[in-house]
């Protein structure tokens, strides 16, 4: 061992939860160490939220584009040309994004003054571990671990990815060409913000899902719209169905993937050029020295089992993000990281969230923030509903966002009006969470919502339409 | 799925019971190992008790405020797995005893409109089935505190419970005026902030009676109600004990502790009080007999944050004023630091409340039932007094006492002041 690195903080993976934890133990003026094997970002950044994202804009771009290509165009606007694709070129569009947000975000952690060591760690104890590095092996000491581990992608164990033909979402992010026909295993909000964009983009699309319906966590109400959308567009939904097995066929260039999955009592088959299995993640909890730190899992068995402030049972080792236990969200990761930092640094905090804001970037895009109305009801409260169709609001209509029934819905309390959950679905519905988040954490009531006056023509207006509906006095609905 | 119940464990020694002061969790709530549940208040402390397991609560056991017995079933909770009831080792939860509440999670918070139990702030987790596509949707917390970020960040940093403000804002949200005012009336619950709006108030603000306040209001009502009593003021020159005090004083080594009023009182009260059994022991209503005790035991009323508590000061009589005073100090700053033994807080024969440096010229202090004579003690003050036709200054201090006159005369009252009295004037004779 030619080093030992002492360190107050040492936080384990560089991902949303992580490199947030690094930089605001940094700014608190704390010695810190950060460790991530892959580049700084995490999943989310390097292949989860951004790229995909990044995909998703483009697709959309492409599609708006074949409208205008259309017989009689679209708007007024036509154009006499097919739009053409080059996916090695909008993959590595899609890379230089991804690189100048990790440059970033490695810069940032620099100017906090954290150091990162690019490696793997390896624990050997609650506090130390040792990190391969290109410069050789640093044994690293610390007062105090934060693990932020991550989660993975999920095999299916008789259908494992090759990323070749039987594709992760990792490997959806990396296409060298559009396939032309795609099966998606797994209808939650990875598979169906790919097949959306895939379907834009002009593949032929197939999802399989296991339950009853794709997106089952959310209500019918709210999975509605993008169901027409899918059915519009030709993608096809197969829901209560199970696959069985991929086996990759033909030579060279024509190779195909043929996937098998049971529907009715039937093995049915489908020929593919790709699969893309996205039946969910899995925690990063294994071969990295966990089980050598003491720290106990939670009931299931998959997660790191924490306080509200994140700490597990070993006193100085604290875990966030995915690692720690649902929701999987980067932002919730963010936010715990950034507490954890202050807690260590001796500040008083606590996850005290009222809501976690759910975003699902499908065409249309899907939000959901707090109580739901079934959701409401489970927990006794008598509520109110307010509901806003987006084809009733002006700047909806010009961005041509209410498509396939767009709406905000609003869940109040009916005895004190304070507002439950808020839920909306239209395209760029997404930008309104903020408004959403904020009115819950405030404890705002409808009449607060009720009495801001929210800018004209912006889709925000649906909001306190919405809000004006629960209260019986919508002035843009009958 | 399977059942556990959680059963009140033994939280302390020699206690039987504890009261509910507040649940942390309702049914239908998912809990995870070492939330906490509930807080339990003993004789002598207020113990939060962590959740034993993971799981759902199916029922809960008692309303604030009611007595719950060790042993007996607290909360049950479904945990979604086989398992057991039996409830874990007392070690597992034993290790939140000492540690003075803190500010609480997310304190459950009866919201004026809907007196109803505190809803879960926990997200209850949803358990998927595979395949797990889907990420789970995080759940709300509303219905518990109602207070925006910034003022539960202020909250927590200043380690106040959320919980026991009420909110003047609009559905009972609590604002940074509540807890300007929250701190400004130290801890009392208040509605609205003095002057911070003018708006007109007509909120009334329901302060359940729990824990110690619960046990002081039945006691006094047993004192009051049981108990006739009559009072009897009358006021003493303690000139010259001043002076013996201020000596005594001023000579003492330095490991005797100073010499207030009181611990004079005390031996004063132990010397006589063989001259006046009826006043010393115990007269329990309805069963005919006075118990009159020959050892002094003198309960010390003593206001401490939590409330009035009466540590007792054993066999004055067998003491020198030294150790009276040492004894004194200890049981009351014990009382005051929540620190004081069950012996300590229990036995006393006759008690003395001093209203100290509250001074007042008289009151009309309740009997500490059993006992059947309590004597309160006023601020010293220089008085103009009449003496040989001569205006002079005196210091006097006044005495209020009540006695049970189904047991005590008026006149046995009144010799025990005057005899007292005598000897605080001539405070020779207290060591004599």
């Amino acid at each position: 061992m030619a080093e030992i690195r002492k360190c107050q903080v040492l936080i384990v993976g560089a991902g949303p939860g992580g490199y947030v934890a690094g930089i605001r133990s940094g700014q608190l003026g704390m010695d810190t160490v950060i460790v991530e094997g892959d580049k700084a970002g995490g999943t989310c950044l390097i292949r989860g939220c951004i790229p995909s994202k990044a995909m998703i804009h483009a697709a959309e771009r492409f599609e708006s584009i074949s409208m205008h290509n259309s017989e009689n165009g679209h708007m007024g606007i036509s154009i006499s040309s097919e739009p053409q694709l080059d996916m090695a070129a909008l993959v590595s569009w899609k890379d230089s994004i991804v690189d100048r947000l990790n440059k970033g975000v490695e810069a940032l952690l620099k100017g906090s003054g954290a150091e990162l060591i690019k490696g793997w760690a390896n624990f050997s104890s609650p506090k130390r571990c040792t990190v391969e590095t290109p410069n050789g092996i640093v044994e690293i000491e610390a007062e105090n671990v934060i693990i932020a581990t991550g989660s993975s992608h999920i095999d299916l164990p008789f259908m494992p990815c090759d990323e070749e033909f039987i594709l992760s979402s990792t490997g959806a992010l990396d296409l060298d060409s559009l396939p032309s026909k795609v099966a998606i295993v797994g209808g939650g909000y990875i598979g169906l913000e790919l097949g959306c964009a895939l379907s834009k983009l002009g593949s032929e699309v197939t999802v399989i899902e296991g339950m009853e319906s794709i997106l089952g966590i959310f209500d019918r109400e709210l999975r509605r719209p993008l169901e027409i959308w899918l059915k519009k567009h030709g993608v096809i939904v197969h829901t209560n169905a199970l696959a069985k097995g991929a086996q990759v066929k033909g030579r060279g260039a024509s190779k195909k993937v043929e996937l098998s999955y049971e529907m009715d009592g039937e093995v049915q088959t489908l020929k593919v050029d790709k699969v893309l299995v996205t039946v969910g993640r899995r925690p990063n909890t294994k071969d990295w020295g966990l089980e050598t730190m003491g720290v106990r899992m939670d009931q299931s068995g998959r997660f790191i089992r924490t306080d509200r402030q994140c700490r597990t049972n070993v006193p100085g080792v604290y875990a966030i993000g995915d690692v720690a236990g649902e929701p999987m969200l980067a932002h919730k990761a963010s936010s715990q990281g950034e507490m954890v930092a202050e807690i260590i640094s001796g500040l008083t905090r606590e996850f005290d969230k009222i809501a976690i804001p759910a975003i699902v970037f499908t065409e249309p895009e899907i939000v959901s923030v707090g109580l739901s109305p079934d959701e409401a009801r489970d927990r006794g409260e008598d509520i109110v509903i307010g509901k806003f169709p987006l084809a009733a609001n002006g700047r909806a209509l010009t961005l041509e966002a209410e498509k396939t029934g767009g709406f905000i819905r609003v869940v109040a309390r009916e005895s004190d009006h304070v507002i439950l959950g808020i839920q909306a679905v239209g395209s760029h519905i997404a930008e309104l969470h903020g408004e959403f988040v904020l009115a819950l954490e405030m404890g705002a009531l409808l009449e607060d919502i009720a009495d801001t006056v929210h800018a004209h023509p912006t889709m925000a207006e649906a909001f306190h339409e919405s809000v004006l509906k629960s209260l019986g006095h919508a002035i843009h609905s009958a | 799925m399977a059942n556990y119940e959680f059963k009140l464990p033994d939280i302390g020694e020699g206690v039987v019971e504890g009261e509910v002061v507040s649940w942390h969790v309702s049914v239908g709530d998912t809990v995870s190992e070492d939330d906490p549940v509930v807080d339990v208040m003993t004789d002598k402390a207020t113990v939060t008790i962590p959740s034993p397991t993971d799981g759902v609560v199916v029922s809960l056991n008692g309303e604030v405020g009611d007595m719950i017995a060790v042993g007996s079933v607290l909360i049950e909770f479904d945990t979604g797995s086989e398992g057991t009831s039996t409830p874990k080792s007392m070690e597992d939860v034993s290790d939140e005893q000492p540690k003075p509440e803190p500010p609480k999670p997310e304190p459950p918070k009866p919201e004026p409109p809907k007196p109803e139990p505190p809803k879960p702030e926990k997200a209850p987790a949803k358990l998927t089935p595979a395949p797990q596509t889907a990420p789970v949707i995080p759940k709300s917390s509303i219905g518990s505190v109602l207070a925006s970020p910034a003022v539960r960040r202020r909250a927590r940093e200043s380690g106040i419970d959320l919980g026991l403000l009420n909110g003047s804002g609009p559905a009972g949200r609590i604002r940074h005026a509540d807890i300007d005012a929250f701190v400004a009336g130290s801890g009392t619950v208040m509605g609205a902030p003095p002057s911070a709006y003018s708006m007109k108030r007509s909120a009334v603000n329901e302060v359940k009676i729990v824990g110690l306040r619960r046990k002081i209001s039945e006691q006094m009502v047993k004192s009051a109600f049981s108990i006739p009593h009559f009072s009897y003021f009358e006021e003493v020159d303690v000139t010259e004990l001043e002076a013996l005090r201020q000596a005594l004083n001023s000579s003492r080594s330095e490991d005797l502790p100073k010499l207030t009023y009181l611990p004079f009182i005390m031996m004063a009260l132990a010397k006589i009080m063989p001259e006046h059994p009826e006043c010393n022991g115990h007269f329990y209503d309805g069963d005919g007999v006075v118990h009159r005790h020959e050892a002094v035991h003198l309960g010390i009323a003593t206001q401490t944050d939590r409330g009035l508590y009466v540590p007792v000061v054993k066999n004055v009589e067998a003491m020198d004023i030294w150790q009276a005073a040492s004894d004194l100090i200890r049981v009351s700053g014990d009382a005051r630091a929540g620190t004081s033994s069950l012996d300590d807080l229990t036995g006393s024969t006759f008690t003395i409340t001093s209203l100290g440096r509250d001074g007042g010229l008289g009151a009309t202090p309740i009997i500490n039932h059993p006992e059947m004579a309590i004597l309160g003690v006023h601020k010293a003050r220089e008085m103009p007094v009449v003496m040989n036709g001569q205006i002079v200054v005196r210091r006097i201090m006044n005495l209020s006492s009540s006695f049970d006159h189904r047991v005590i005369d008026g006149a046995d009252g009144a010799r025990l002041v005057q005899h007292l009295k005598r000897m605080l004037e001539h405070p020779a004779m207290i060591f004599m």
